[in-house]
């Protein structure tokens, strides 16, 4: 639809004047300075709470409440705290590493397959198919996860990693398909015909050309979707009730502090930076990538 | 969900596009299997169960001839019933509002404080890897994390009151605890609205506002009559699943805030906690409403905004202009 607009609108570009394109580059500059201020703001507005939570985990313990913007002196006493057995929270870690990336797997298995059907064969009840893929996407984790919880008591899977990773796929396979859709339609139709002149089926054309090229798509996926599993809570939070067997997400919010009653908020901010410190470095390098893959199933680019 | 799997049937006029159909079809078939096995599994199956769960009541009751009953007992709807009247249905609705209050104001900020930024990212010329790189920030913190940050930076003695000279109970409960959750949850998502939009915007060439500008359209203008209607069909779509990611609020105010705070407790709070009580009846009851909110509002929002959900449109050629969108709707496909 927009580029049909932009198409018409160009039209009418055709005969600008060349003196009142200059008139309208003269007001540039006030309108940059305006910009630079805007663009500092944003940075700070997305940056300062996340800057409060690396700043209050450096400091020492007993410098918590210091509302000083650097930590003096800086102090790694909170990351050595985290690791304290009381707080189970190097297990914690691992289940969330083998829950997410199990999720991962499993979803990109499965999901790469239907996004295929999706964008490239033609077949009755696509729309339908891919309308109900959407719809799941929008159901709310608690109506599933009220029900299961009843179910994985019944049979015996609370507190296994099967209870926390097939529930995740609710929300994470409709993710995948969906990315991954928005990227398989961006691929030039062309690809697969000249596989299939050359005589492959429509599956080796898929096997041997669409997955190569399409494996940066199924990458920037693979990181949408762990972080998505990654950051889950209410199945973990549901599905365990033993410390060695819940997520991280879910352990940090169990820390306790030394007398029971005060909160240990050092510690605690050392383990959201602890978890996610991973996630913002996958961020930094894929920026462009993620970004991308974010926006596929909204705009065409 | 069957009739996917179901092989396509319909007579093509053309001899050769009907076997070609009918080929790609069964490939299809194969190759979706897996994916609606597995939401059939965990989405067709809890919705099923929570319906039946939902019709049954827990725990310690009288029947008709005066005998204490232990275990489940059906009771119809009277968990839906319950809803009407009493301090159950008190606290029901409470959480209906609040889900509903959490929706609406956070997704207008939202909606708001993303265009706004988009608009300024899209002017910028320099330093671009480095917004895009602090826009993501908030995106990539796991929800809890930014709620025990949140939490933190609300605390009586902590770094909001300082800088506002107040002392301000966040945590504790009322309003403040509703804006302390609207300012967590805006400052999350509204960046990501700020990237939907911006990658709307990108796709509007300059010269469209040079002439704009020419035509002496003001910034104002130019924003209301180009800007929005062309980024529309993106901010849509992404307005819808912010809507959605609202309305099951979960985490955010259980961790902020806490558990049993009548302020910010949502329906999913309520349905959860009433689980923890092993109340299953009521808690699916809840769950199974929530869900039905969620058909109501998706379905006002594809049908009367014509949001474009599927993607469809947009891959396809552009159309002559002038004609007008065709209201691409998941409709029939809503109800999993």
């Amino acid at each position: 639809m927009s580029s049909s607009t932009i198409d018409t609108t160009k039209g009418t570009t055709g005969g600008t004047p060349a003196t009142e394109v200059e008139v309208v580059q003269a007001k540039k500059p006030y309108g940059m300075w305006a910009a630079y201020v805007g663009i500092a703001l944003i940075i700070i507005y997305c940056l300062a709470p996340f800057y409060w939570m690396l700043v209050t985990s450096l400091r020492q313990p007993s410098d918590t409440f210091s509302i000083a913007p650097i930590p003096a002196p800086v102090s790694f006493q909170n990351f050595i705290d985290v690791f304290d057995a009381k707080n189970n929270f190097a297990i914690a870690l691992f289940n969330s590493v083998v829950v997410a990336g199990v999720v991962t797997v499993l979803t990109l298995l499965i999901g790469t397959i239907a996004a295929y059907a999706l964008a490239r064969l033609d077949f009755r009840f696509k729309n339908a198919a891919l309308g109900i893929i959407i719809a799941c996407s929008m159901f709310p984790g608690i109506a599933m996860v009220i029900p299961l919880f009843k179910l994985f008591t019944d049979i015996g899977w609370i507190n296994t990693y099967q209870a926390l990773i097939l529930p995740a796929m609710s929300f994470a396979l409709p993710l995948a398909v969906w990315n991954l859709t928005a990227f398989f339609r961006q691929m030039p139709a062309e690809l697969e015909e000249a596989a299939m002149i050359d005589g492959c089926t429509q599956g080796q054309a898929f096997r041997k050309v669409i997955i190569p090229i399409a494996a940066p798509g199924v990458f920037t996926t693979a990181i949408i979707v762990f972080v998505a599993a990654w950051n889950e809570y209410i199945i973990a939070l549901t599905m365990t009730n033993k410390a060695s067997i819940r997520t991280a997400t879910v352990a940090v919010t169990f820390f306790t502090g030394t007398t029971g009653r005060d909160i240990p908020t050092g510690t605690i901010m050392a383990a959201g930076m602890i978890l996610t410190i991973p996630l913002i470095i996958m961020v930094l390098i894929f920026q462009r990538r993620i970004v991308s893959g974010l926006t596929a199933g909204g705009v065409k680019s | 969900m069957a009739v996917v799997e179901a092989p396509p049937q319909t007579p093509v006029p053309k001899k050769t596009k009907e076997v070609d159909t009918r080929k790609q079809g069964a490939l299809a078939t194969k190759l979706l299997t897996p994916t609606m096995a597995v939401l059939l599994l965990v989405i067709g199956y809890p919705i099923l169960a929570a319906i039946y769960q939902s019709l049954f009541s827990q725990g310690q009751g009288v029947d008709a001839d005066g005998f204490v009953v232990q275990g489940d007992t059906f009771v119809g709807v009277d968990n839906y019933a319950a809803i009407f009247s009493g301090d159950a249905g008190a606290r029901f609705w409470n959480a209906f509002y609040n889900t509903t209050f959490f929706t609406v104001v956070c997704v207008v900020i939202e909606v708001v404080l993303g265009m706004a930024m988009a608009l300024i990212m899209n002017k910028a010329f320099k330093g671009k890897g480095l917004i895009r790189a602090s826009i993501l920030v908030p995106w990539a913190i796991p929800t809890v994390v930014s709620a025990l940050l949140w939490k933190w930076i609300f605390d009586a003695n902590g770094v909001a009151n300082s800088i506002l000279g107040q002392q301000i109970l966040w945590a504790t409960d009322g309003f403040q605890a509703k804006l302390a959750v609207i300012i967590a949850d805006t400052w999350k998502t509204a960046p990501f609205i700020a990237l939907l939009v911006l990658a709307g915007l990108q796709v509007i060439p300059a010269e469209v506002y040079e002439a704009a500008k020419i035509d002496g359209a003001n910034a104002w203008r130019q924003f209301w009559s180009m800007t929005l209607p062309l980024v529309k069909p993106a901010l849509l779509v992404a307005v819808l699943f912010r809507l959605l990611d609202n309305l099951r609020m979960f985490d955010l105010p259980f961790v902020l805030i806490g558990a049993q705070k009548p302020s910010v407790e949502t329906i999913s709070i309520l349905a959860f906690l009433e689980n923890t009580n092993s109340r299953y009846g009521p808690a699916a009851a809840y769950a199974f409403v929530l869900f039905l909110y969620v058909v109501l509002v998706s379905y006002a929002f594809v049908k009367l905004l014509g949001a474009d959900v599927i993607g469809d449109n947009r891959a396809k050629t552009p159309k002559p202009a002038g004609r007008r969108r065709g209201l691409r709707t998941v409709a029939k496909g809503d109800q999993p």
